[in-house]
Parts: C-alpha cells; structure tokens; sequence
C-alpha cells in the first residue's frame, strides 16, 4: 500500500519560504509527476515526503499513519537520486543488498530477490562489478534495483534520467513506465522535462513557485489547462500566447493555440505572416512566423513536406475549438 | 586543447625535477655520508666526498653511549598516540563541518587555522607552568596531549576537506535504505574516507615524530623522544660530528623508511583536493 497525503505542508529555508501551505494525495499504485520549472520546490516537495528534509509545519501521513516526524529510514519509500548515488566501494551485488542488510533480511532470501531483480534489470552478468565499471544507464539500473528489492511502498525518483543520453533517456522511461505496470506500486517522479512528465504520468502535479498550478491526467492538462502557466509549460513546442485586439474579438484577455492547432497555407488565412526560423524534424516541421500583426512570433507545425523557406510569406488558419481563452487573472474561462 | 610536450623539453624537466629534488636531499645524504666517516675526516677541510675509511664505529659508541631503543620507543608512543588521539578527536568534528555546516563553519576553519599561526614560544611559559601543576613535566601522557592540540587544526583541516569530497546524495542514499546514523558511519562513510584517513594518520604521525620545540623542552630523561636523543649529540664544544651525525640517522631512519613506502598516499594527501 502507499497512499500518501500531504496536509498544509510548508517548508522555509531561513527567511525564504519554499513551499507555503500545500495539499495533496497521491493514491495507492498511482504514478505521479511532479513537474515545473528550476527552483520550483518539486524536488523539496520530495525530499519532504523522502524524509530527507524536515517540514516546517504541516503533517505528512502514509498509508493514514503520520510519517512527518519519522526518520527516512522509518517510511517505507525507496528513492532513486539523479547521480545515482551508488556506494562505490561495493559491488553491485552488495548495493542491492545493503538495504535488505540494514532491515535484517535472511540471507537467501536477500540472494532470491537479488537475482530476481538482476534478472528483471538486465544486470546479472554484473553482479561482481563495481560502479565505477559500469555505463551510466547501468548504474541506473542498479540504483533501480537497490529500490525495488526493498519492496516499499512507493517509489521516489528525483530526476533519474537527467544525467543520461537521449537515446538511453528513452529506453528508461519506457522500462520505469514497465517496471510501474509490473509492480503496481506508487511511484513518485520528479522532472523538469514536460515530455517525461506527458509520457510516464497517470497524474501530473505542476508546480511553480512551490504552488501547485493544476493537477490532473496528462491529456487534461494538455486540453484544458487551468492557466496561463500550466497552457505555456505543458505541450511541445509550447502553446502560442497573445493578448490584444485578437484575444478581445474572443472576449478573453488573452488567447492561446497549440503550433499543432494551427494549420499554414501559402494561398490564404485568417493571419499573414513571413516565415522566421524553420525546424526541420522530417516528419514535422516548426515554422516560426513574425509580422502577423500579433505581438508574439508564432510557431506552428507542418507536415514534414510543407514547403517555406526564411522570408516566406504564409497564411496561418487557428482550429476555433482549439481556441484556449484566459482572463485578466490568468485563469482560463471555458 | 592539450598542450604538445616535446622531448627535448621533456628532458630538461627531468633534469631540473632532480637537481631541485637532489639539494632537497642533499643535507641528508650528507648526514648519512658523515655518519660512516672518523670523527677526523667529517671535520676535514676540503670535505672528503665518498673516499674515506668507512667505518661503523660512530654508530657501536652511539649505541653504547645511550639506550636508543627507549628513545625510539618513546617517539613511537607520542607520535603515534598523539596522531590517533587526534584523528578520533577530529573525526566527529570535520563530520559535523562537512555535512552539517553552519553559519560560522568557515569562520571556525579559519580560526582553528590561525592557533597554527602564533609561534609556539608565545605559549612556551604557560604551557610549562602548567605541566608543573599538573605533573605532567617528562611525561609521555603530556607530550601525547601537547603535540596532539598542535597538529589537530591540521587534522580536522585534512579530514574536513576529504569529507567534503563525499557526495551528500550517496549518505542520504543509506539514510533511505534504512540504515541509522551509526550503520551510515560504518559501512558508508568510513570505508569511502579511508584514504583520507590513511593519508592524514601518515602525514600527522610525521609532523610529531619531527616536532622538536615542544619534546626538547617539555621532557627530560623519561619521556625523551628520538629528537632529544640527537639533541643530545650537539655539544657546545661541537667536535663530534660524525656520532650526532650517526644519531641523526638512526632518528630519521625509521619515519624515512616508512615515508618511502607511503609516499603515494603522502602525495595524493597533501594534493587533494587541488586537482580535480
């Protein structure tokens, strides 16, 4: 089980409030995302239900017993840190093992869950190595191992992809997204990385500031985001933003579109522009488009084919459905 | 980009390294060269190089003459237990400085620094005066605890900056798998500050095996270490430079012994930190 409730948590470093009072519940077997920008408190926010930092008022319960005075020790979370902070001086055996040594596990049954979850992570034929003889997705994988044996519950990861390629970055979000399917666990996961946050997330908790912005399913941030902040964070590239004499034809003080709700034409649309910057990807291309009487460059998605080059001129037309409209306050108005 | 060395420059380093490291070694090499010499040929002039009757005489008369192996074994008690007092004295402390810093840590650094900056003669009387109260005058238990107050600055320096270098992440990371602040110490924190340890326990055990202000003045018979023994040997009239030549390697021998085979870990002590 690994329900976990936080209940007018803050947190103050000195004079300087991090975190002021926050709710939120994470459900048993949910994988949650906290997800904002640098200096956003999602990884306080997690060092405080890890334990590792103490709240400065406020109460956390797991499972409905209050945690917030325990030790990490004492929380039944496992955690797996951005510089994998693996123990060098040990084989990799010996790292997954160290936390079933410290809770006095019998030794064969240390040794079954060891290679079960040498096998699940592809890691037995480096049982006998050490850290520093390993690959960095390796050492993920370990520090991986070294969580799951521990069977918490639930999972905390601080940035745990930031350090690899993007290739490998891929491939591991797709083994963790397994590993949450396979385990069922609660899995917490920190990440500045909207794309890891869509993908891996059953809810996304957006932060900013140490206030949560909105919470919900990834596609109900992307379809209807709460505000301004969440509209311009969630979806890639981000969504085009302008106020003026377009938002007010709307009634909003500011309008919003996805590039990819905008379609682009050389004959004829709503907005004329000259075509800035293009982005190649091959299957899609990301015209920037200047001088459409807006007072934002907007960036649009293509097909791949679509023909512009720098000092083009083009038509771009908006989905009206598609349309987001937000207030003075920045809030969005439905 | 890497700049290119050629060989010819290569070369001249090599020279320059051990003409620097040979004037280094030179008034050693001297001292040993005398310690095998007649007492006739070390004062003669011009110098005799390596053409002389060599000869084990100093080394019989000095070893007659007084009873090195108390001497030897008292420097071995001092500077070993002065390091070790310090180094378990130390240890709590650069800890609480490395992980848990403070406002003032920096300041306090700086201050325990600066005890090493005021000469130790300032502090010669009262420091006297009160080994006279205490009874503490020519003991091995007073000269453990003087030269341990004076190296540990350097100690706690050392083992501060060694800590430092220890990712907090991996200590959290065995806070998270469950293990107390004593099992934290012991299966992650010792075993990865070990070198930091060895290489502070060496270069202490030197410094106090060397210190001569403090062993010269604060014993006499009893507690005397190896450095009062060659102490012993520099007369006024100054006639006998062959036997406290001979006394003088009979002192160093052993911490130069022990100083070669270690010299890795001296190295890597003394620059770590520096070069990342």
């Amino acid at each position: 089980m690994g329900r976990i409730t936080l209940d007018q948590v803050t947190k103050s470093f000195g004079e300087v409030n991090v975190i002021p009072p926050l709710d939120l519940t994470i459900e048993d077997g949910e994988f949650v995302v906290f997800v904002g920008p640098s200096g956003c408190g999602k990884s306080t926010l997690l060092r405080l239900i890890a334990g590792l930092e103490d709240v400065s008022s406020g109460q956390i319960r797991i499972d409905g017993n209050d945690a917030t005075a325990l030790p990490p020790a004492k929380r039944s979370l496992a955690m797996v840190f951005q510089s994998y902070a693996l123990y060098p001086h040990m084989t990799v055996r010996k790292n997954i093992a160290f936390p079933m040594k410290m809770a006095g596990v019998p030794e064969d049954e240390q040794k079954r869950r060891i290679e079960s979850a040498a096998k699940a992570l592809n890691l037995a034929d480096y049982l006998d190595r050490r850290p520093g003889q390993l690959s960095g997705g390796q050492r993920q994988r370990v520090a991986i191992g070294r969580a799951i044996v521990r069977e918490p519950a639930a999972f905390l990861f601080d940035e745990p992809l930031s350090n690899l390629d993007a290739a490998l970055r891929v491939g591991m979000r797709m083994e963790i997204s397994e590993l949450h399917k396979k385990l069922d666990t609660t899995m917490i996961y920190v990440t500045h990385d909207q794309v890891e946050a869509m993908t891996m997330a059953d809810k996304i908790v957006v932060l900013q500031a140490g206030i949560i912005e909105q919470v919900g399913s990834p596609l109900d941030l992307y379809r209807a985001p709460r505000n301004r902040f969440v509209a311009g964070f969630i979806g890639s590239p981000k969504m085009n933003i302008f106020e003026g004499e377009e938002a007010k034809k709307h009634n909003a003080h500011a309008i919003g579109i996805r590039p990819e709700h905008l379609t682009a034409s050389k004959e004829g649309g709503t907005w004329k522009g000259t075509v800035g910057v293009s982005e190649h990807l091959g299957s899609d291309t990301f015209l920037h488009v200047h001088d459409t009487g807006l007072d934002e460059t907007i960036t649009v998605r293509v097909g791949g084919e679509f023909d512009a080059h720098h000092g083009d001129t083009v038509f771009l037309t908006p989905e009206q459905d598609k349309i987001h409209r937000f207030g003075a306050d920045g809030l969005r108005i439905d | 980009m890497a700049r290119s060395v050629t060989t010819q420059r290569k070369t001249i380093n090599t020279v320059l390294a051990w003409a620097v490291g040979l004037l280094i070694f030179f008034p050693i090499l001297w001292t040993i060269l005398t310690s095998f010499k007649t007492e006739a040929q070390a004062i003669n002039d011009p110098p005799i190089w390596f053409f002389f009757d060599w000869t084990l005489e100093n080394y019989s008369v000095v070893q007659e003459r007084s009873n090195y192996m108390k001497f030897l074994w008292n420097s071995v008690i001092i500077a070993g237990g002065s390091t070790v007092l310090g180094v378990i004295i130390a240890i709590p402390a650069a800890w609480s400085m490395a992980f848990v810093p403070s406002k003032r840590t920096k300041d306090i650094l700086l201050w325990m620094l600066s005890t090493k900056m005021l000469p130790a003669v300032g502090v010669l009387y009262p420091i006297y005066l009160l080994f006279i109260k205490l009874g503490l005058l020519d003991s091995r238990f007073g000269l453990v605890i003087v030269l341990m107050l004076i190296n540990l600055p350097i100690i706690v320096w050392m083992l501060y900056t060694y800590f430092r270098e220890i990712p907090g992440e991996i200590l959290e990371a065995a806070r998270m798998d469950g293990a107390t602040l004593k099992e934290e110490i012991i299966y992650v924190l010792t075993p990865m500050a070990i070198p930091g340890i060895a290489s502070t326990l060496l270069l202490n055990v030197i410094l106090a095996w060397n210190e001569a202000f403090w062993t010269l003045n604060l014993t006499a018979a009893n507690a005397a270490p190896l450095t009062a023994f060659i102490a012993s040997y520099s007369s006024p009239e100054g006639l006998f430079y062959a036997k406290l030549s001979a006394a003088s390697v009979m002192a160093i021998a052993p911490i130069l012994i022990m100083g070669w085979f270690s010299q890795k870990q001296l190295v890597r002590g003394l620059t770590f930190g520096a070069v990342k």
